[in-house]
């Protein structure tokens, strides 16, 4: 942390669909950097002290619930943990995240879209029996390795980098991204969920799913969990083929 | 007016939330969630450290059962939980941990053989035996006789709340999202839904419902550095105080956890000095200790957050811009472990303070963590005084954890009480009509209407960035860990000044839609009132318990303040709250009070204590077979829905 106090600039993407006529606009906003500060604590202090109407999203501020993604100097990232000292220019330019409906500003609805592909891969386990399993009886037994293995793939935050990051998504509407695979390598692994791989297919075996994707792999560099895309996706895919 | 009918309304997207609105699906209900976000993005997704249940899988967790939960449980708490309720809750914790196995969750298990742990910062070797290699294993935690914490990494909380959503969804229940309940709908001491404001188009709609469902978390952000996420503002707390009917229990219990980094109070799990972690000073010495011989680092929250306060005072601390603060030492646990099973702990001390704690200690310091406050309920989740209102989760005061709250027993107490509170919010469901005249909820949303566009029509008044800044600061300085009544009786007073400065608010950006600003203007003055009942709560409490540590009532007096603080604000024209007290009955007491075994023992204790202790012995001398399901029968028969009643099955032992 340096105790030189700078000036930084942010330059942020100013709409808000709600005002009949609002065209979207850059605005620049300076403020005193602190030292340690985050762009949390920065956004903060631009809406505290200089427009209190700017909009953006964080919850939990600690890189966890994955509310507060955004384009930071053309990179998609997590603005909660990202510090200003990581940019020597001291200018940042904020916008709100593509492939998303805009709420305002820096905010967009990743809730819908995450609700969707949830539904849309059955993001659950399929037993018909697991609603009947005893209660009181030792839960079923799973091999301690793949529990920790399941647990790799289920760090996704949500956060929507990987979609907004993925040049397929920006063809195909419809595409459903590397979250959406992960969450399916998720269940795929997971030995409680007893779909088949022809069920599976029936999910992602075309070009909206796992034949779409032109390895680009902007999710892989854009995750901020680190989750391992390019393997899972690899994964899916020759797991798919092999299906006639 | 745009108007929405449920069977089960259920304020708040997270753990608890969740799973009501399940149980009211499956049990046959229409149900609606209402959240601020997302609800994967509630705050249920940030615990880390795990989940108490008394499995008893792991080597280190055998012996364990109901009744040690129980015991942890009801100390922790100082004897301020009610133990009818902490009763329900241990004996269904296995049940819940294992609904959510079948769920998703990928609890973290038990290998056979040997493995390498520390404890007491030696390096210990510990043998799984094979046949519990496969089943939930579990870690040391804070307050607890047995390694009871059931994990996932220290992702925990994500991995439940994602199965829990999941399930949400797998149902098609409805999460009415960005949607902030402002008011409740109640007439007559009946609650029928609530006033909600949608937080992109600013449109006030109401929601009726048979059974409204308060689980909105906790009040954290009262405080200006706190490990809560920054929705964690008790909003459902407070339109419930707002009814001027509902009650609120133990406002002035707040939990300080002991290792939130510093400056900016994001926790590190427990499971760190469950694992092995050690608290370090200035000197690199291992100080606790010398403070609490018997269970060092591993003592509760409250006793590690004070003595580390204490050992700052005797200038210990290490000085930094931010002020004093000391050293988690996780080196010890070697780089393998660290990135298993403390990975997320790792990367916000990458993140946020750019040190490896593979090699570095990480700078902390008792912050914020908890409200044990909230919603007063009976055992069914409803309250009291208003029927058809009901909480769950870190925003009831259910009332398990009384004046302390062990860690792993929050994201417990969600599922379980959303578990439990769930069938009677079922039954209430079953039981009830939806019977209300519209021109009551005309009345209400009219009501609100009136005051936001009073709000945006004043020209000149105070900024609620400002007043709520100045609550945060109040509450830090004068109602935190040690508590005086000099300082509670300043903090009472300032706070009322501000709450009459938040009857003038005037807005900067006068829009009606998606408004920042607005929303503040909304909650700041809900949150200074609650502040007044936790400051003012703590003012009044004059002894110690648990969290709430007073310097000038050092003793916990049992004889006069054996009782739970209720709150009520019966109109808005008042300066300050109404508290009363409801005694707990130590005569119907499983478990009276005792000592918890932290530094000197210096209860005052109530007269009933002794009584109660030989009515015990004498029970158990007339029925010297009882086993300990018995035994719990003529101590403490509770109510608990028939389908949760049987016997959980632990390894070794069965069901005995």
């Amino acid at each position: 942390m340096s105790d030189q106090e700078r000036t930084l600039k942010f330059h942020i993407l100013r709409y808000n669909p709600q005002i009949k006529g609002d065209t979207p606009t850059m605005k620049t906003y300076e403020i005193k950097e602190a030292p340690g500060m985050t762009i949390f604590i920065a956004l903060n202090e631009i809406r505290e002290k200089h427009d209190p109407s700017i909009q953006f999203d964080f919850i939990c501020r600690a890189g966890i619930c994955g509310s507060c993604a955004m384009v930071i100097n053309g990179q998609p990232d997590l603005a909660c943990r990202t510090l200003t000292s990581k940019f020597p220019e001291g200018e940042i330019k904020l916008l709100p995240l593509p492939g998303f409906e805009l709420i305002g500003d820096l905010s967009v609805n990743t809730g819908k879209f995450m609700r969707q592909m949830s539904e849309r891969v059955e993001s659950w386990i399929h037993d018909k029996y697991a609603e009947n399993v005893d209660l009181c009886k030792l839960e079923e037994r799973m091999d301690p390795d793949t529990a920790d293995e399941i647990y790799e793939l289920e760090r996704c935050v949500e956060c929507g980098c990987c979609v907004s990051a993925c040049a397929t998504k920006r063809m195909r509407e419809g595409f459903l991204s590397a979250v959406g695979f992960m969450r399916l390598a998720r269940y795929a692994l997971d030995p409680r969920d007893k779909r088949s791989d022809e069920e599976f297919y029936e999910i992602m075996g075309d070009d909206d799913g796992v034949f779409g994707c032109m390895t680009l792999l902007g999710c892989q560099d854009y995750c901020p969990k680190d989750l391992p895309h390019q393997t899972q996706i690899a994964y899916l895919r020759r797991k798919m083929a092999m299906i006639n | 007016m745009k108007v929405i009918y449920t069977d089960s309304l259920v304020i708040g997207g997270g753990l608890a939330g969740l799973r009501i609105a399940i149980a009211s699906r499956q049990r046959g209900y229409d149900t609606i969630v209402l959240s601020l976000m997302p609800a994967k993005r509630s705050h249920s997704a940030a615990a880390q450290g795990g989940m108490q249940a008394s499995l008893g899988a792991s080597i280190k967790g055998e012996g364990d059962n109901e009744e040690v939960h129980f015991e942890d449980t009801v100390k922790g708490s100082d004897w301020g939980c009610d133990q009818d309720v902490a009763r329900m809750f241990v004996n269904t914790a296995p049940k819940a941990i294992r609904q959510l196995t079948a769920w998703g969750v990928p609890w973290s298990r038990v290998k056979k053989g040997d493995r390498q742990v520390v404890i007491n910062g030696k390096k210990v070797t510990i043998t799984e035996k094979n046949e519990a290699h496969g089943l939930i294993t579990s870690r040391d935690f804070g307050g607890t006789k047995k390694w009871r914490t059931c994990f996932t990494s220290d992702g925990t909380g994500h991995t439940m709340l994602y199965a829990m959503d999941n399930k949400a969804i797998e149902l098609g229940i409805p999460v009415h999202e960005r949607k902030e309940a402002i008011a409740l709908i109640h007439e007559d001491g009946v609650c029928h839904g609530a006033v909600v404001r949608d937080l992109v188009t600013g449109e006030l709609i109401a929601y009726v419902a048979k059974a409204t469902t308060i689980a909105t978390g906790g009040y954290g952000r009262l405080y200006a550095v706190s490990t809560n996420a920054v929705i964690s503002e008790g909003m459902g707390t407070a339109i419930a105080l707002e009814t001027g009917v509902a009650t609120l229990g133990n406002m002035e219990a707040v939990q300080f956890h002991p290792t939130a980094i510093v400056p900016v109070g994001i926790l590190t799990t427990e499971g760190c000095r469950g694992d092995g972690g050690l608290l370090l000073d200035k000197d690199g010495y291992r100080f606790m200790p010398d403070y609490e011989p018997d269970k060092k680092e591993l003592a509760s929250r409250d006793v590690v957050s004070r003595r580390m306060t204490e050992h700052i005072r005797k200038g210990k601390g290490v000085s930094s811009r931010y002020g004093d603060h000391l050293w988690l030492d996780i080196t010890l646990l070697g780089k393998e472990h660290i990135n298993k099973n403390l990975r997320e702990v790792k990367e916000i001390c990458e993140y946020f303070l750019g040190i490896d704690p593979v090699k570095e200690y990480i700078p902390v310091r008792p912050t914020q963590h908890y409200s044990m406050g909230g919603v007063r309920t009976k055992a069914t989740g409803e309250s009291p005084n208003l029927k058809g209102l009901f909480s769950a989760g870190e925003a009831a005061c259910w009332d398990m954890h009384g004046f302390n709250r062990l860690g792993g027993n929050s994201v417990a107490e969600t599922v379980v009480a959303g578990m439990i509170v769930g069938e009677y919010v079922a039954d209430h469901c079953a039981e009830n009509d939806l019977n209300i005249d519209t021109k009551l909820i005309e009345k209400f949303v009219r009501r609100e209407e009136n005051k936001i566009i009073k709000l945006l029509n004043r020209d000149v008044g105070e900024n609620p960035f400002e007043l709520r800044k100045e609550m945060q600061d109040i509450m830090m300085d004068k109602v935190g860990i040690f508590r005086n009544g000099a300082d509670l009786a300043k903090a009472v007073e300032e706070l009322k000044v501000l709450n009459q400065r938040a009857k003038n608010i005037a807005l900067r950006n006068r829009i009606s839609t998606s408004n920042p600003e607005l929303v503040e203007a909304i909650r700041v003055p809900k949150m200074i009132r609650l502040a007044q009942c936790v400051a003012y709560g703590a003012m009044l409490r004059t002894e110690s318990r648990g969290a709430h540590a007073r310097e000038d009532f050092p003793e916990r007096n049992d004889k006069e303040w054996l009782k739970r603080t209720l709150t009520t604000w019966s109109s808005e024209d008042n300066d300050l709250p109404e508290v009363s007290y409801e005694p707990l009955d130590i005569m119907r007491m499983e478990m009276p009070p005792g000592s918890r075994g932290y530094g000197v023992d210096n209860t005052v204790h109530h007269p009933d204590t002794e009584k109660r202790v030989a009515e015990i012995e004498e029970i158990k001398t007339a029925h010297p077979d009882a086993d300990r399901f018995e035994m719990q029968e003529l101590l403490n028969p509770i109510e608990i829905p028939e389908k949760f009643k049987g016997k959980n099955e632990r390894i070794g032992r069965g069901f005995k």
